[in-house]
Formats: structure tokens, C-alpha cells, sequence
């Protein structure tokens, strides 16, 4: 009886672990299959000029393979968001967890994760048809489409993620701390920029990374937003062709097998090389600085 | 913005109140803080001030997500209410898709999204199940949360690009509901372990231990103890899941979803619509883009109520239980 039930056990155990691998396994996965689709093209274009070549002409005759304005266009798209939800969505966990009483947060933080759940589809759908045609009145530009449209779009997206994670972060200050703080006569906001911020840096650095990471990959809404222009921008009100947004145009029409839908999913390799970077430093981060008790500061 | 203003904290620690200062603006000042310590003179004042300018600079920067939110829902809501009908719900596509309703789309959606659940449930939940209960923190676990993480920072077009690669080509399915759920599935594992696992710690270690003393195994305790209890929570996760997979478009775009099919599905390999992929098509594919533009509006209107829906659902639900489990 005993043993049957040992082996049942030792069994139920051994299954969970089993599953419990499946994500790696599927990670795995894809990146078996991104190499495997990927690689082929380097037979025909060298590594150097797939990254750094200038012209990304896939349907010419000879075909040119460059995707550097691409991965330009993604860095820059992300960096310019960075610029509008970084300060936006941590000064929103500020005040969410800080200066917000409980019963306005109760109602600012459901908005918050709402403006999470709205399907990227509907944003892009919103940049182009409403915020498009205001930016090209408003700035008299050839088109609305473009670099900076794309990341005013993906800022919303990442602020959710900004906010939530920098928000935990900041929640998890002892506050035996803040309490310390205000008994030597700071003000409640001497309190959060000197010492809350700071305590929480960590947390709010890997909310920032998780954040740009998810604006990096973002798909719909730089392939309905940005333009589509696979060139280098001079401005930014320049149309521009991130790396998610030729991969989603293209993939449709490129047929299998054949040297374009190779580039295609060896962007795909680029893109995920870029969103796993940012991951594991966001989780290096997490591990190395994590707050333990209040004596780590 | 009435919505995030606040109710003044009672001013308790007011009492040493300098004449000089005119009244009117003392309290002006004294509005955005919770006074923990009452200074004096000119330096108390300007740091008072600096206080308030900060805190409404913040409130100001939780307002404009609310406004992006709602700005968001009135245009689509404004745009397109007139476009929602009975007929618009109930009818396929017509006419090069210039005409007619959506319901092959809704319908695929719906497939689509419950394939997904359906996949991808047992396997996240499983996952957190081992992760909460059986695992002892090493370099094991350390690498199947690695591994979760990095899972969940995938780009949404590069689970396309495996779901293309590993389930259409290789598995053969063809584009095809199986083919679109699956990749789904893959892409909402992160989101289900993370909510089961928030589900499973919230029950508290005493009902394990109740179990464990009365002689139960390990795994008892688990399916008549701890899942029982966590059922609720692990719901919740489950339906934003549901959610989140619905409202995706690059994943299916290579993999589930197609430009159009007249017929609803009968199997699970067949091809279907979805809403956000229509939308995608009519708006930046569509023959006649101008002329369909109520339809753009009023698909992404069933897409928000359906997203948004089920999400308010699940935060409502969850916020019940969090007050029941205080």
C-alpha cells in the first residue's frame, strides 16, 4: 500500500518536472527553427553585409539583403518611445504606490492594465486613422506615417509594463525606510527621490528594459504605423521599416523555401537575439540587485 | 479628470502656524502632502511647494493614461457605434468584403483563442504546479524561470515565424485552426504559469500542512487541497489568457488567419478569420479603404468589447477574491 502510493508519488513528481520543462522546450524550439529557416540565406549574402548592407530590395532582381535601415528603424522606434514611457511610466508607479490613496488606485490601476489588454491591432487601427492625419496637419509633413507616430503607439504599449513591474518594485521598499526618512524631517517627495527611488532602482531598470524589450518586438503597430519606408531616416518624421513590420509585410508573399523567406526569418533571428539581450539583462538585474531584508541598500 | 483627484488628508500636525503667511496660500501648499513633519519659515515652504508642483506632475502622468485609454475607446466607440448591428454580428462578409458582418470572424476568433486555452492550460498549469509545489530553489529552477522569462519576451512575429516553420510546414497542418491555437498556446504559457503560480501561493501553507498531517500524499494534497482552493485564481489567469490570445494578430497571420473564407469552420483544419486580422486587412489591404472604414471601426469595437470584457471580468473576479482571502 505504502509503496504503491511512494510510486505514485515519485511518479506525479517525475510527470510535473517533465512538463514543467515544456517552455524551455519550446523556446527551444523556436530557436531551432529560426536557425534552421535562417541560416540558408548566409550561403548567398555574408553576414557582414546582411546586417550592415544599406538596401533591403527582397523582390529585385538581383535581390539586395541589407538589413541595416531595419534594425536601425527598430532601435530608433524604441528608443524615441523609451523617451515618452520611461518618464511616464514610472512617475505613474510613483504615484500609484506612493502618493495615490488607496481608493484612487483602486481605480487607476485597473486602467492601467486595461490599457495593457487593448490588442495592439486597435492602437495601430488609432495611429492610423486618427493620430496620423493630426500629425500631418498639425506639423505639415508629406505623411503622418511615421517614426514618430510609431513611438508615441508603442509607448502606450510598454507603459503598462513599465508601470506594473516598477510598481512591485517600489511596493517592496521596507518601510521602516521611508519611515526612517521622514523622521529625520524630509519632505514626503525627499523621501521617494532619495530614498525610495533609489531603493527600488533595480526593479524600476528591469520594468524599463522589460518595457523597451516589448516595444522591440512589437509588430502591429509598426507595420501599421510606421511608414513602411525601408530606408535610413533623416528625420523624425520620416517613414521607417522596423524589423517586425517587413517580417509580418513580407512573409505573406515570400515564397518557402526561397532566398527571401530565408532573410525574412534570419531578421527574425536578429529580432529575437535583440529580445533575448534585453531579457536576460532585465533577469541579471532582477537576481543580482534583488532587495533582501532592508540592509542591502 | 475628476476621476483621479483626491480627498484631502485631515491636517493633524497644523498647529505652529507662523502669523506672516496669508492663509490662502498656506493651504494651497499644504493640499498634496501628508504632513509628517512641520519645519518652519521659508525653507518649509519652498520644499512644500516643490512637493505639491512633483506630486501634481505625477498625478498628471497616471491622468494621461487614463486619457490615452479612454481617448482611445470614445473615438472607436464614436466612429463606429452605427456600424453594429444584428446583421453586422450575424453575417458573413459580402461583396469583395465592402458589405455584410463578421461572423466568420468572431467565430475564428473564438476558436482560436479557446484552442489556445485548451493547450496551453494543462501544460501552465502543470508547470506552476511543479515550480510552487515539488521544486527546491537550484540552478533547475533557475533555468526553467529563465526559460519562462525569456519565453514571455518573445516577439509575438517571431512565435509566427516558429508557428509557420514548426506547425504548418513541418507538422503539415497547413494553416489552420490547430496550427493558429497551438502558436497562441505557446505564446500565453508565460501568462498562465505566472497566474497559477500567484494562485498557488496565495493559499496559505497551513491547509497543506492540515492535509500532509492527516496522512495525505503529496500529490492528495495537491488535487483535493491546494487546487481546489487555487481553482478561482487560476481562472482568472485563465481568462486573461483567453483574452490576450484574442486580441493577437502577428502570430496568426502566418499560422491561423486568412485575408478571407466564406465558410465558417467544421474542423480544426480548416482555415478561418479573426477579428484583429480583419481589421489589419481593411485597413491597410482592403480594395475599397475609405468606403469600409465603418467596418474597420465597428470590428475593432467587438474586438475591444470582447478583449476589455473578458478583462474586467477577470480584474473584478480578482479583486473579490483578494478581499475574500484578507
Amino acid at each position: 500500500m505504502a509503496n504503491r502510493r511512494q510510486t505514485t508519488e515519485k511518479s506525479m513528481q517525475a510527470m510535473f518536472f517533465i512538463i514543467a520543462t515544456a517552455s524551455i522546450s519550446i523556446l527551444f524550439l523556436i530557436m531551432l527553427f529560426l536557425f534552421k529557416e535562417g541560416l540558408p540565406i548566409f550561403k548567398t549574402v555574408s553576414l557582414k553585409d546582411f546586417i550592415f548592407g544599406k538596401y533591403w530590395y527582397p523582390t529585385s532582381d538581383p535581390a539586395d539583403f541589407g538589413i541595416f535601415p531595419l534594425i536601425v528603424a527598430s532601435l530608433l522606434v524604441t528608443g524615441v518611445s523609451g523617451v515618452f514611457s520611461i518618464p511616464l511610466g514610472v512617475m505613474t508607479a510613483i504615484y500609484l504606490s506612493e502618493i495615490a490613496r488607496p481608493r484612487v488606485s483602486e481605480i487607476v490601476k485597473p486602467v492601467v492594465e486595461l490599457l495593457a489588454a487593448l490588442p495592439s491591432v486597435v492602437i495601430g487601427f488609432f495611429g492610423m486613422v486618427l493620430v496620423a492625419p493630426f500629425l500631418q496637419r498639425v506639423f505639415d509633413i508629406p505623411t503622418g506615417l511615421n517614426l514618430f507616430n510609431a513611438s508615441l503607439m508603442l509607448a502606450f504599449m510598454s507603459i503598462p509594463t513599465i508601470c506594473s513591474i516598477s510598481e512591485d518594485a517600489i511596493h517592496s521598499v521596507p518601510i521602516a525606510l521611508r519611515e526612517a526618512s521622514v523622521a529625520l524631517g524630509a519632505t514626503q517627495l525627499q523621501t521617494i527621490v532619495r530614498v525610495v527611488v533609489p531603493a527600488s532602482i533595480s526593479g524600476i531598470s528591469t520594468a524599463v528594459i522589460l518595457g523597451l524589450s516589448r516595444a522591440v518586438g512589437e509588430t502591429m503597430v509598426v507595420l501599421m504605423v510606421a511608414g513602411g519606408a525601408a530606408m535610413l531616416p533623416q528625420s523624425i518624421f520620416d517613414p521607417v521599416r522596423p524589423m517586425p513590420a517587413s517580417i509580418a509585410a513580407e512573409m505573406a508573399e515570400a515564397p518557402v523555401g526561397g532566398e527571401h523567406y530565408y532573410a525574412l526569418f534570419a531578421t527574425g533571428i536578429v529580432l529575437f537575439i535583440f529580445t533575448m539581450i534585453f531579457n536576460i539583462i532585465a533577469d541579471f538585474i532582477a537576481q543580482r540587485y534583488r532587495q533582501v531584508g532592508e540592509a542591502s541598500l | 479628470m475628476t476621476l483621479f483627484l483626491e480627498t484631502n488628508p485631515p491636517e493633524k500636525q497644523r498647529s505652529d502656524k507662523s502669523a506672516a503667511e496669508t492663509k490662502a496660500k498656506e493651504k494651497a501648499m499644504s493640499k498634496n502632502d501628508r504632513t509628517f513633519f512641520e519645519g518652519s519659515a521659508a525653507y518649509d515652504r519652498r520644499r512644500k511647494f516643490k512637493q505639491s508642483a512633483f506630486f501634481n506632475l505625477f498625478r498628471a502622468a497616471a491622468a494621461i493614461n487614463g486619457m490615452a485609454l479612454l481617448t482611445i475607446i470614445y473615438f472607436m466607440v464614436a466612429n463606429g457605434w452605427r456600424a453594429i448591428s444584428w446583421e453586422f454580428l450575424t453575417q458573413p462578409p459580402m461583396e469583395s468584403m465592402t458589405k455584410g458582418g463578421i461572423l466568420p470572424c468572431i467565430v475564428g476568433t473564438v476558436c482560436l483563442s479557446f484552442g489556445a486555452i485548451l493547450a496551453a492550460l494543462p501544460i501552465g498549469i502543470a508547470s506552476a504546479i511543479y515550480l510552487n509545489e515539488y521544486a527546491r530553489p537550484g540552478k533547475v529552477v533557475r533555468l526553467i524561470r529563465l526559460g519562462i522569462n525569456n519565453l514571455a519576451g518573445v516577439p509575438s512575429v517571431v512565435f509566427g515565424l516558429f508557428g509557420l516553420g514548426f506547425f504548418v510546414v513541418i507538422l503539415d497542418m497547413g494553416v489552420s485552426i490547430a496550427a493558429g491555437a497551438l502558436t497562441l498556446g505557446a505564446m500565453s504559457l508565460p501568462v498562465i504559469i505566472g497566474s497559477t503560480e500567484e494562485a498557488l501561493k496565495s493559499v496559505p501553507d497551513t491547509y497543506r500542512e492540515a492535509s500532509l498531517g492527516l496522512g495525505a500524499t503529496k500529490w492528495q494534497t495537491i488535487w483535493r487541497v491546494v487546487l481546489p482552493s487555487a481553482l478561482p485564481g487560476i481562472l482568472t489567469g485563465a481568462i486573461l489568457g483567453i483574452s490576450r490570445a484574442a486580441g493577437e494578430t502577428a502570430p496568426i497571420m502566418f499560422t491561423g488567419a486568412v485575408f478571407f473564407t466564406p465558410k465558417l469552420p467544421t474542423s480544426i483544419f480548416n482555415e478561418v478569420m479573426a477579428l484583429p486580422y480583419h481589421i489589419y486587412v481593411l485597413a491597410t489591404a482592403g480594395t475599397e479603404i475609405e468606403k469600409t472604414r465603418h467596418l474597420q471601426y465597428g470590428t475593432a469595437i467587438v474586438l475591444i468589447a470582447l478583449v476589455l470584457g473578458m478583462n474586467m471580468l477577470a480584474i473584478f473576479w480578482r479583486a473579490r477574491l483578494r478581499k475574500r482571502l484578507k
